[in-house]
């Protein structure tokens, strides 16, 4: 997919052009928003929403004054997110419970969106919220359907009632209510059999069960995967059946989830959950932002420099300048800068903000998050003397380091060519920028990053 | 029903929808100017054929135009046509021979149907006499076992299942040297649904295949991935990565018939080259199609709108 890598990147391309401009041209629009476009239809968003869409950011962006620390790319990208965020956020997403104290959740969608597993994951959820659910599986048409959902419910210890033999979907439904009661239950989930929208013979028998379970929560499982017709799969159940709201599904895979856009432009209704894994605990809320992160396959660039500003010390760093300049940068300070640096979250959290990064995850295996804690504990296990003056470490004081921060004298030595390597840099890039200018790269440029 | 007619019949929402587009687009136009092919690549889009695949389609029909200075109707839709096709490339069916050891690795994504595809591919070698084998290597999701044992009593066919959790190359071990002692013509192995960025289970997968590769090695085996014509855009990438860890051989379009508007056939075929020989185009165990490109661009595109 490297002709649609991701619209950040398209966009910093535009903007790359355009540096130094203070304001942004028509032109320059014009050729953004193709980009935009373009994002939002790889990322599988609805046709006409995203007309719509684009026309509203379009308006939006135009004659943008740029933001002091921002470039005119990312102020679009800014405008884009913001109008995402809005469609796919605000309305409560609680579940809704019955006032009767008997809720009925009664699941739909396609074949293979993942309502089976959905069920058994909503029971269990419920279930550690101190509810008494229960299961039901009314997919008479799948074979195995019901055992599937059965050895699931049997796996978190949930009551589940299901009827293999039967063929009607209603008197399950019936015996299944019967069922929660008698077992004081307050929640009854209701799996249905997977259908299309267009078999109206199907249709009619969710109708026919509706009216027997009467649920309180009547919600549509969406496979993130899910192309354009995912506007048309929502509106045929919301017509004939009514929703009340959404579940995202295998959202753990690498698919944008346009989707979600598409569907809560188009029908207004709620996302209330999200999937994002196999595990049977693997159900989560859902946040209108990260969705929307996720769509534009940004990361979360935003976020990231909201991070870094808030984060970093800049009294702590412009001492560390000074130092750097005065060239009297020591391991005490590289040390301080470890400690900016963890504050900005886990490198993976990071990573993932970074443009092109987002939906990709690297895999966990190439990620050492310890890598920065054990480069601390080396420089807490010298002496103030050591710290300030590393001529000093000789072989056996490098193994009292080892040992005494758990780490070997390898490691103890690769830290300390850093830093020197840090400090040759440093004593080069001093040389060539008299006192002025912005903060350098202090010690995470190429070799002096950690990890 | 013939092939044709079965295309037809389970791609008529999609056909529908085009002939609609294509009318709104260029009513009582005889010929299409730059809006209006502008609007045509976004029909497209809409099909998912994706914006990639729509680019180069609608750039063929421009080079047409401008080569021949044709705009007509009817010069596009069939310039449209014939590029549908030359994406699409030949028609590359299963191709089983009895009387030696087969084997076809169901792969894909969760839920893209390949237990039931698994059931209807054994129905139809059944009915052509074949000797057939169901191996359960999906041994994670909850009654896929089960699932696949239904298909093998209803089409009376042997299945080879361990227990549920345990190894699934474990199973196609078992299964391999079971077909191997009874001297079955096809061995089809179903496993589980899992999501290509899963580094694990797709390594997981690349075993499997290499323990087909070392223990069957004299077998013609076919990796067949299953794709849910529901999908978008991530059918592509599912395509990409499948191919390069189980190398896949062929492609099985499901749930044509569906809400789908196919469009995500040729997305694919276009980004990947894999051909697509099975269209699942309904519920009925005769609806499960050798692909057809041909019955599937008249399905989508018929000529005669030109």
């Amino acid at each position: 997919m490297a002709l649609f890598e991701g619209l950040s990147a398209k966009l910093q391309d535009i903007t790359a052009k355009m540096r130094g401009k203070s304001r942004v041209t028509e032109q320059d629009i014009k050729e953004m928003m193709r980009e935009i476009r373009l994002a939002l239809l790889e990322a599988d968003v609805n046709f006409t929403v995203v007309k719509e869409l684009v026309a509203e950011i379009s308006e939006k962006s135009k004659g943008v004054e740029v933001m002091e620390s921002l470039t005119p790319g990312q102020q679009v990208v800014k405008i884009v997110h913001e109008s995402l965020v809005d469609i796919l956020g605000q309305t409560n997403s609680k579940l809704l419970v019955s006032p009767s104290g008997f809720t009925v959740i009664m699941l739909y969608g396609l074949q293979g969106a993942g309502k089976t597993t959905t069920a058994a994951k909503m029971a269990l959820m419920l279930k550690k919220k101190g509810k008494k659910p229960m299961l039901t599986s009314v997919d008479v048409h799948r074979p195995a359907a019901a055992r599937q959902l059965e050895i699931l419910a049997n796996s978190v210890d949930i009551p589940c009632y299901i009827q293999p033999e039967e063929k009607d979907a209603v008197k399950i439904a019936r015996q299944a209510v019967d069922r929660a009661r008698y077992l004081l239950c307050d929640t009854l989930i209701v799996d249905t059999a997977g259908r299309m929208t267009i078999d109206t013979e199907m249709m009619a028998e969710l109708k026919a069960i509706g009216k027997v379970v009467n649920p309180t929560e009547k919600l549509l499982i969406v496979d993130a995967m899910i192309g354009q017709e995912a506007v048309n799969v929502a509106l045929g159940f919301d017509k004939e059946i009514g929703l009340d709201g959404f579940i995202m599904t295998k959202l753990d895979g690498d698919a944008r989830g346009g989707a979600a856009l598409s569907i809560r432009k188009i029908t207004g209704k709620p996302i209330k959950l999200i999937c994002v894994g196999e595990k049977i605990d693997a159900i989560e809320e859902y946040y209108p932002d990260r969705m929307a992160s996720r769509i534009l396959g940004m990361g979360d660039v935003l976020s990231l420099i909201e991070k870094a500003t808030a984060n970093l010390d800049e009294k702590k760093a412009a001492e560390a300048f000074d130092k750097l300049k005065k060239n009297q940068f020591t391991l005490e300070d590289m040390l301080s800068q470890f400690e900016e640096v963890k504050k900005m979250g886990s490198i993976k959290d990071v990573l993932s903000m970074l443009p092109g990064m987002g939906n990709k995850a690297i895999p966990d295996e190439h990620i050492d998050e310890k890598a920065i804690d054990r480069s601390a504990a080396i420089i807490r296990s010298m002496t103030k003397k050591e710290r300030h003056n590393p001529g000093i470490l000789n072989a056996s004081r490098r193994k009292r380091i080892a040992a005494g921060s758990g780490t070997t004298v390898q490691e103890v030595n690769r830290l300390i060519k850093q830093f020197e390597e840090t400090q040759k840099m440093m004593k080069q890039f001093s040389g060539m920028m008299k006192g002025k200018g912005r903060m350098p790269n202090l010690g995470f440029g190429k070799r002096g990053f950690p990890f | 029903m013939g092939i044709f007619d079965t295309f037809r019949k389970g791609l008529q929402k999609t056909r529908d929808f085009v002939a609609d587009g294509i009318n709104r687009i260029a009513a009582n136009m005889g010929f299409f100017d730059e809006d209006m092919l502008d609007d045509l690549e976004m029909l497209l889009v809409q099909a998912d054929v994706g914006a990639a695949c729509s680019i180069h389609l609608m750039s063929k029909v421009r080079q047409e135009i401008k080569a021949t200075g044709d705009a007509s109707r009817k010069n596009v839709i069939s310039t449209l046509h014939r590029e549908m096709l030359d994406v699409l490339g030949q028609a590359k069916p299963l191709a089983f021979e009895k009387g030696q050891l087969n084997i076809l690795l169901m792969v894909g994504v969760n839920g893209t149907g390949k237990t039931t595809t698994a059931g209807k591919i054994c129905a139809r070698y059944r009915k052509q006499g074949f000797r057939i084998l169901l191996g359960a290597a999906d041994t994670f999701r909850a009654a896929a076992i089960e699932q696949l044992t239904h298909w093998g009593d209803r089409t009376d066919t042997p299945v080879i299942a361990h227990q549920e959790g345990s190894d699934p190359a474990a199973v196609v071990f078992d299964a391999i040297a079971a077909a191997k002692s009874r001297g079955v013509d096809l061995l089809i192995l179903d496993t589980a649904g899992r999501l290509h960025n899963k580094a694990n289970l797709m390594n997981e997968l690349g075993k499997i295949r290499r323990i087909i590769q070392r223990e069957a090695a004299a077998a013609k085996v076919e990796t067949l991935l299953v794709i849910d014509a529901t999908t978008g855009q991530n059918a592509v990438t599912q395509a990409k990565v499948f191919t390069e860890v189980a190398e896949v051989t062929s492609l099985a379009i499901t749930k044509l018939d569906g809400n789908a508007k196919g469009g995500v056939a040729l997305a694919v075929a276009h980004e990947t080259h894999t051909p697509i020989a099975l269209a699942g185009l309904g519920e009925k165990l005769d609806d499960l199609m050798d692909f057809d490109p041909q019955a599937f661009v008249e399905s989508l595109l018929p000529i005669h709108q030109a």
